[in-house]
């Protein structure tokens, strides 16, 4: 995964997200993007994950120039290569875990009999065997995650991208939840790249990049950012 | 992504929201029902119409004297009445018809201590296939009673009813007038015909009446019947011009008199009913245009609230495609739900009130089906600029949305 540089101007106020970044992420890296807010941290992650094209610059994924793709071409690589985990979580209300789960492999238009078992799969392996029927507000926060990790993960991407995972977590349900990440990591040798303030969250990351004001200012190991 | 899948998530969005569904679909509901309720209960008002024109007798012409353009002088005439030898003339000259010449009044009739005013028809045997009003027992009258203007009747099944009081008429005697008549026969059952009780009637030998009970040798009416199915206007024609000659009506004048035919009655009727029908129908397609918009209103409403949703499912590798696919099986689904309630219920609707006024009950699949579908045109219609709403919201805006 290459990326070359990038300048996000946004909308007619002109904000600039993002000023200038040039950035490379390599395949199997665990990256953290701290900063404070407004400093272009979770723009620089909707931009890697394909939900948004650079205003200039470009973005190299796996040698594609993103800018010059259309909607649907970028779902479509969300599809494939991207998985979500948000703070909020971002399950369906109303929708069982396993629904919420085998809902990316509908849109790839796999049949149900097979959607089923590899939701169910997914599910397993966060250590949510048993839940399936439960709806998201019969969840635990913790729980709710490990679905939203599930659903992020069942269509097996190169690439997993987390905006503050454990923002709306305790302490322990979010040393939990990054553990759950660190052992998906060394299974399937993914991508993370993960959006987070808490330096103690970061600290589980390979690598480090802070942003301030749209600006990368510094790029790094947690032993050299965090001290 | 599947259509089966796109279809099944769907059904689960109406699925989830049962109240707001079934608000959402009930201006459709009663828009399908009130057009297919009104359009069948028109058809079927039409159908009672044309049955009981052809029940007066079917291939019937009436030959009145006087103008078909009538002025405000109402049925006023001053045009000469028909005799006997017009009808016997019309019976000669014009092949395979049947014809009935009538003089028609109102006679007080006295049975026991019962007496009221009925009307009285004075004429021969024709009339009862001419009229389609059969003898239900007893006897038709004999050729020398009709020459004699014999003093006998048959009478209607309601003053059986009324005045007898159940008890058996025939050889019995009442008073028509100032005539003390026979009683010899009983005509069949017909009951109301708009408004009318066509059973409270007498009928006599036409000489009869002219002498006993008018006192003049007038017939009012002629009433002809076609043998053949069809040739009402050939016949119409023949009686015109044999007409016009007796009465020496000049070239170029107007006839003073008319010849009505009973298909010409059921036409004009039909078409009137037609037209209402037409209408209705029309006004309830409007309630269904409203139910739709109902729909459109909602959908707008959904997509802002799951405006979340939209945003989860194109980050997770929706296409637009996908999300107005959802979005407008989506009220398709609700519309075809509602159209199939509402087919059900104008359905339903239209059997009760058939049933209660009496009218076949005629469905129509036609008319069904163009319900329908129109239901199911409204879903896709007005379902389809919330869909697009939604198809084209950015993922991100969408995913913070609160």
């Amino acid at each position: 995964m290459r990326r070359i540089h990038k300048v996000y101007g946004s909308g007619a106020a002109q904000v600039k997200a993002l000023d200038g970044v040039d950035l490379t992420i390599r395949e199997g890296e665990f990256v953290a993007i701290m900063g404070p807010s407004g400093s272009g941290k979770s723009t620089c992650m909707n931009l890697v994950g394909c939900l948004d094209v650079p205003s200039s610059g470009d973005y190299l994924f796996r040698g594609v120039h993103v800018g010059g793709l259309d909607r649907d071409a970028l779902a479509l690589l969300r599809r494939h290569f991207m998985g979500f985990i948000f703070q909020s979580f971002n399950l369906l209300p109303r929708v069982s875990a396993l629904g919420n789960v085998e809902l990316p492999l509908i849109y790839e238009g796999i049949k149900r009999s097979t959607r089923r078992a590899r939701a169910a799969r997914a599910l397993r392996s966060v250590g949510l065997a048993g839940r399936e029927a439960a709806t998201p507000s019969q969840l635990s926060g913790g729980q709710q995650q490990r679905v939203a990790i599930a659903r992020a993960l069942v269509t097996e991407p190169p690439v997993l991208l987390a905006d503050e995972p454990t923002g709306n977590l305790d302490t322990a349900t979010a040393d939990d939840i990054m553990t759950q990440l660190a052992r998906i990591r060394a299974q399937r040798g993914i991508t993370i790249i993960m959006v987070t303030h808490e330096p103690d969250i970061a600290r589980h990351a390979q690598r480090i990049l802070y942003f301030v004001d749209g600006k990368l200012v510094k790029d790094g190991t947690p032993a050299e950012i965090l001290t | 992504m599947r259509l089966l899948d796109t279809f099944v998530m769907a059904l689960q969005a109406v699925v989830r929201n049962k109240l707001r569904s079934f608000l959402t679909v009930l201006g459709i509901i009663i828009g399908v029902a009130s057009v297919v309720a009104m359009v069948h209960l028109g058809q079927s008002a039409t159908r009672t119409v044309t049955d009981e024109i052809a029940s007066i007798g079917s291939n019937l012409l009436f030959v009145v004297p006087g103008s078909a353009h009538r002025g405000p002088g109402g049925l006023r005439t001053t045009a000469e009445p028909f005799d006997l030898a017009d009808a016997i003339a019309i019976e000669r000259e014009v092949p395979a018809i049947l014809v009935a010449p009538a003089l028609s009044t109102d006679a007080t009739v006295v049975i026991g201590n019962a007496n009221e005013s009925i009307p009285v028809v004075g004429t021969n045997n024709h009339y009862f296939a001419v009229r389609n009003h059969g003898i239900a027992y007893g006897r038709a009258f004999e050729n020398d009673e009709l020459d004699a203007g014999a003093a006998v009747c048959i009478i209607g099944a309601t003053l059986i009813d009324e005045m007898y009081l159940g008890q058996e008429p025939i050889g019995t005697t009442l008073r028509v007038g100032r005539t003390a008549c026979r009683v010899i026969g009983v005509l069949e059952e017909k009951g109301q015909s708009m408004g009318q009780d066509r059973d409270k009637i007498i009928v006599m030998p036409i000489k009869a009446v002219q002498r006993r009970l008018v006192g003049e040798l007038d017939v009012s009416t002629i009433y002809v019947s076609a043998l053949a199915a069809g040739s009402t206007g050939a016949v119409q024609q023949a009686i015109e011009s044999l007409l016009r000659q007796r009465r020496t009506i000049a070239p170029g004048k107007d006839d003073d008199f008319y010849v009505r035919d009973t298909q010409d009655i059921a036409r004009a009727l039909a078409s009137t009913t037609n037209t209402m029908t037409i209408l209705l129908g029309a006004i309830a397609a409007v309630s269904l245009l409203v139910g739709g918009i109902g729909i459109m209103n909602i959908m707008l409403v959904s997509v802002t609230e799951r405006t979340r949703e939209i945003g989860i499912r194109l980050a997770i590798g929706a296409r637009a495609r996908d999300v107005l696919m959802q979005f407008l099986v989506e009220s398709v689904a609700l519309s075809t739900l509602g159209g199939i309630i509402g087919l059900l219920l104008g359905i339903g609707g239209t059997w009760l009130t058939t049933s209660r006024l009496g009218m076949p009950f005629l469905l129509s699949p036609a008319v069904m089906l163009l319900g329908f579908s129109f239901a199911v045109a409204i879903g896709i219609f007005f379902g389809f600029f919330p869909a697009r709403k939604a198809a084209r919201l950015n993922p991100i805006d969408a995913l913070r949305h609160e």
